[in-house]
């Protein structure tokens, strides 16, 4: 087993350049920025539309609002993006095993009571507190999960329904959890910050990015989105979850256990939800758990950037970075009169292009044969 | 009075029926059975005189503190919208268009509605007459708005759910962005000019008739012909055949000179009709101001759709059932058991959430979603 695990691991290392040159090549990649592409100009048109002298100014500080304060910005992307990314990689994985799960704001919002909770409460800790807190998130997502994959797998439930059930049981048990564990912060929509020692560590980051609200969440994020690819693509148990979400009644033909295989993806996709919630909230100076009666937005956000990403472990890495990019850029829009909500209107544009990637792909494949005279993958 | 003890008789014959052909209760020989297990006579009598106290004892207590028609009147606000939007994905889904776009239809639909209303609201036209305007516009604006998942989905052959998830993400930022730009806040106010005391003879009506059209709004009234005209056309006429063909076995009916495509345009259409209707009924008696959601109402809508197994009756009634332990939360401090169980209120706001997802357990077993739902038809695929 162990010398398994080395052999895959040496050679994943050495295939690092080529993985890394190879998704640029295909078609899938010339697919993602035509959406991106055409997104964008969505949202140009319609910052022409309202108010034209400036479309072109907003249209930079899109761009380029990313970099506008050097390395704080980029410092600041990247704490936007590391919930996306786990988020997406929750929702991307979910979907490569053949199941939706909308469900991922609820399995946060479980994720982050528990690690609020041990962040709060469990200052005994010492050095391991925050590692037990993190521990405590995934748990959190990865039970959450577990109770949609059950009733797919027992019940035939349609995750799509259970999971956003579950959702809104996060919503509102959350104000009845926060306030019986008593760690309501200095108002009643706001959870208490957790202990220092309790937050995510930097790791040396915040002297590279001279920002005091960088944690090493990013670097957790791209180590899960690393090991998901590898279970996916290189071990059995991924062959056989990504069989069952191909077609369950060959792949129960096959020998597998579907059922099992369904339980254990919800649950995977639980606990990097709860991830994500760890990366979010375990924080002193940045954001805060808001107990209102809404879901984790950041839930939602994901199922753009995994659909973006055509679900893709390593892709998805790229396109939490590029949304949490644009975010960052949208957020400085008001400054040329334009509302950041046009961010949201881009990226919801982006996703509907990334819809319309098949016949793109189909297109381009066409066009590639009749000029190149040959095969495009 | 024989009309009416028929009609009882009628209704115990049509629940028995139900009961046994679902297999949640039925009798075998000289067994009776539940959920396709024995179960002994007497254990079944204690069962049933259990349920039936229950009951008895539950409308008893709302009836013995507080008015049962207000608690009923309440939930109506709830179940009318939601039996509405859920026709809409019913529409969608029979013709073989997965739809989880409802919540963006009806954020959309409201959002056209509202502003409608809101500018008209001090003019010198009847109420009820801009309230109705304003309801049409709002489906007209669900409908626009869907054929862009239409055009997605069954002209580019797209992946259904992207696309629908775009259209819910849209709808939101969209709107803010114009509110934001027209009002300059993150929100539209409104005046509730639009609710009635009595509606004349519909009031009369026994029981049925103080529970839906007294202290409400027209637009109940217009919804449940709606949702009557919806059902009949879907299950009754030629096109609603077709159109369910299409989400069934597209081949064949494409095979049998069907437009496969123009029946699930306007299966999609209709559902961004209902929908936008729905998002509008929803956020004016429930709120005084439009903030760009619909308070995930579209993807409930979604879930009683899937656990009404895609049948208009059952659809009516899972709505029904779960509006009416949604508005619990709202109700629980004038139903006096409740209040007195000293429970915090969002207890109540999930018990529906809980309660379906164990409903869902025992009936899921046998899906009947429309078979060709979520497939991009392709003429040339076998």
């Amino acid at each position: 087993m162990m010398k398994k695990l080395i052999s895959i691991l040496k050679n994943f290392i050495l295939n690092i350049p080529n993985t890394l040159i190879k998704p640029f090549t295909k078609i899938g990649f010339l697919a993602s920025l035509f959406a991106i592409i055409s997104g964008i100009l969505v949202g140009f048109l319609i910052m022409l539309v309202v108010n034209t002298p400036y479309a072109g100014g907003g249209l930079m500080t899109i761009f380029f609002g990313g970099f506008n304060k050097g390395l704080t910005s980029i410092g600041d992307v990247l704490i936007y993006a590391a919930p996306l990314l786990l988020a997406g990689l929750s929702v991307g994985f979910a979907f490569k095993t053949g199941l939706f799960n909308i469900g991922v704001s609820g399995q946060m919002a479980f994720g982050a009571f528990l690690a609020i909770f041990v962040g709060v409460k469990w200052t005994f800790l010492g050095d391991f507190h925050w590692i037990v807190a993190v521990l405590a998130a995934i748990i959190g997502g990865a039970l959450w999960g577990l109770i949609p994959g059950l009733l797919k797998a027992l019940f035939n439930v349609h995750e799509v329904v259970s999971t956003i059930m579950m959702n809104w049981i996060g919503v509102y048990g959350a104000f009845v959890a926060y306030k019986a564990a008593g760690l309501v912060g200095s108002t009643t929509q706001n959870a208490q910050k957790v202990a220092r020692s309790g937050a995510l560590p930097a790791w040396g980051l915040d002297s590279i990015f001279n920002s005091n609200t960088i944690n090493n969440g990013i670097i957790l994020a791209i180590i899960a989105a690393i090991l998901i690819h590898i279970i996916l693509n290189k071990t059995t148990f991924g062959f056989e979850l990504k069989a069952v979400g191909l077609n369950k009644d060959s792949a129960k033909y096959a020998g597998i256990n579907s059922k099992r295989n369904i339980i254990l993806s919800m649950v995977i996709a639980g606990a990097l939800s709860g991830l994500a919630a760890a990366t979010l909230y375990l924080n002193v100076t940045g954001e805060t758990y808001k107990i209102e009666t809404y879901p984790i937005e950041q839930g939602f956000e994901g199922i753009a950037v995994a659909l973006l990403a055509y679900s893709g472990p390593l892709p998805i890495i790229a396109s939490s970075i590029f949304f949490a990019w644009l975010k960052v850029g949208g957020d400085q829009l008001s400054g040329w009169g334009y509302d950041p909500n046009i961010i949201g209107v881009i990226i919801s544009a982006i996703v509907y292009f990334s819809a319309l990637g098949f016949i793109f792909k189909k297109v381009v494949k066409k066009i590639f044969k009749k000029h190149f005279g040959g095969e495009i993958i | 009075m024989k009309k009416i003890i028929y009609s009882i008789n009628h209704f115990f014959q049509k629940l028995s029926r139900i009961l046994t052909q679902n297999k949640i209760l039925y009798i075998e020989g000289h067994t009776i059975k539940m959920f396709n297990r024995n179960i002994s006579p007497r254990l079944f009598k204690i069962l049933f005189t259990l349920f039936i106290t229950l009951l008895i004892y539950f409308f008893l207590f709302i009836f013995g503190t507080a008015s049962l028609f207000f608690v009923l009147r309440r939930s109506i606000y709830i179940i009318v919208p939601l039996i509405l939007v859920a026709f809409g994905g019913l529409y969608s889904e029979r013709s073989g268009i997965v739809n989880i776009a409802l919540e963006g239809m009806m954020v959309f639909g409201a959002f056209i509605g509202i502003m409608f209303m809101v500018k008209f609201q001090d003019s010198s036209l009847n109420n009820q007459i801009v309230y109705l305007i304003g309801i049409l516009l709002a489906g007209i604006a669900g409908m626009l708005f869907s054929l862009i998942h239409a055009f997605a989905s069954i002209n580019m052959k797209a992946n259904q759910i992207i696309s629908g998830t775009a259209l819910n993400l849209l709808a939101p930022a969209f709107a803010l962005f114009v509110i934001k730009l027209m009002y300059g806040g993150e929100d539209i106010l409104f005046r509730d000019d639009y609710f009635v005391r009595d509606m004349g003879f519909l009031t009369k009506i026994p029981v049925l008739g103080p529970i839906l059209f007294e202290k409400g709004y027209y637009s109940t009234f217009y919804t449940i012909v709606i949702i009557i005209i919806a059902g009949i056309f879907l299950y009754k006429t030629r096109i609603g055949l077709r159109l369910r063909a299409c989400g069934e076995h597209p081949h064949a009916a494409d095979a049998a000179g069907i437009k496969v495509s123009k029946m699930r345009y306007l299966g999609v259409m209709i559902s961004g009709l209902l929908a936008g209707i729905g998002g509008l009924l929803l956020v004016v008696p429930l709120d005084v101001a439009y903030r760009a959601t619909a308070s995930g109402y579209g993807f409930l809508a979604l879930a009683v759709l899937i656990s009404g197994q895609w049948k208009p009756t059952r659809i009516v009634v899972v709505a029904i059932f779960f509006g009416f332990m949604l508005n619990l939360s709202g109700a629980y401090l004038s139903i006096g058991f409740l209040r007195d169980a000293g429970l915090p209120d969002k207890v109540y706001s999930m018990i529906p959430f809980i309660l379906t997802l164990i409903v869902l357990a025992f009936t899921s077993k046998t899906s009947q979603a429309p078979r060709a739902a979520g497939e991009p038809y392709d003429p040339g695929k076998r």
